[in-house]
């Protein structure tokens, strides 16, 4: 039992780090960010973690489409579902972020929040995944419905590259990565992070993308033990 | 006595500059330990959630068992 949950096990393990060294270890004194800089291990790691596992779900729609074993398209639309759950929750706690950074003490108005491009990439990047849930929720036939959702979730994964990495990019956002900061690539950049803040972010991803994943097989297996006449034999 | 009060002048301003410049973070939280207070809730409510999970996670390998699944 161990041996097949180690990785659950190791999720809890980074989160209680994540948790712990995220709130006492030191990280670097700036202004604005003042204490906030500490939800770098906390929302970020939700947008990471949505990547991530709609970077899987779109690897079982292809796979779908390569030997239409609805086993995959189970797969996929699972993962794409936590994967939203974690964008949605970037999104709320991001929504927090703002408010004391931008708004308060940035002097930001509130217009030019809302014309930050990141956040209407990511809005526009989780409506398209919204739509995948309305698309095959609109259809009866179940070979259609895993057919087309998985070229739409295809789609969908294009899209999410230019509306929240591209675009924010090139036209200039309030978010780390913006043209005209010396920022490139902020995060993954060797330059940008601190390096004990690196310490405890990289293993937040992982353990936030473990959880996130523990939970979409969890979805998974009660779909495949609801549709255990279709799928298979 | 002049130099002196220039001194004591000049201390004062860079007292004042320095806590202008000072950037304001959670110290006085960590100081007196209440910071554990929150790491201590963190904890329990990720705890938790991780039990709820697990036993979520239980459940289903009964009925995968009940359902002959894999």
């Amino acid at each position: 039992m161990v041996y097949k949950n180690w990785w659950k096990i190791l999720s809890f393990l980074l989160l209680v780090y994540t948790i712990t060294a995220g709130l006492l270890l030191d990280v670097p004194k700036l202004p604005i960010l003042n204490e906030t800089i500490r939800n770098l291990y906390f929302h970020v790691c939700m947008w990471f973690g949505m990547m991530i596992l709609f970077i899987i779900s779109f690897v079982y729609s292809v796979k779908y489409l390569k030997d239409f074993n609805y086993r995959h398209d189970v797969y996929a639309t699972n993962f794409a579902a936590v994967g939203c759950l974690f964008g949605i929750l970037g999104y709320l706690t991001g929504v927090l972020w703002v408010n004391v950074t931008w708004l308060t003490d940035q002097r930001q108005s509130l217009g030019s929040v809302l014309k930050e491009p990141k956040l209407i990439g990511a809005a526009i990047a989780l409506l398209i995944y919204g739509a995948y849930f309305v698309l095959r929720g609109s259809f009866t036939d179940i070979d259609k419905r895993a057919r087309v959702s998985a070229v739409y979730n295809i789609f969908a994964f294009a899209m999410l590259f230019p509306s929240i990495w591209i675009i924010p990019r090139i036209v200039g956002s309030l978010h780390p990565g913006a043209p005209g900061s010396d920022s490139g690539n902020p995060a993954l950049d060797r330059k940008d992070l601190d390096g004990a803040m690196r310490m405890v972010f990289y293993p937040a991803i992982i353990g936030w993308t473990l959880l996130g994943v523990w939970i979409a097989t969890l979805k998974i297996r009660i779909d495949l033990i609801k549709n255990k006449n279709i799928i298979n034999e | 006595m002049n130099r002196l009060l220039l001194i004591i002048v000049g201390l004062c301003c860079s007292f004042i500059a320095s806590a202008q410049d000072k950037i304001e973070m959670a110290d006085v939280m960590r100081s007196n330990g209440k910071i554990y207070t929150v790491v201590a809730v963190c904890l329990t409510i990720l705890t938790g959630l991780f039990i709820y999970v697990f036993m979520i996670d239980r459940k289903i390998n009964k009925l995968e068992k009940e359902h002959s699944i894999k």
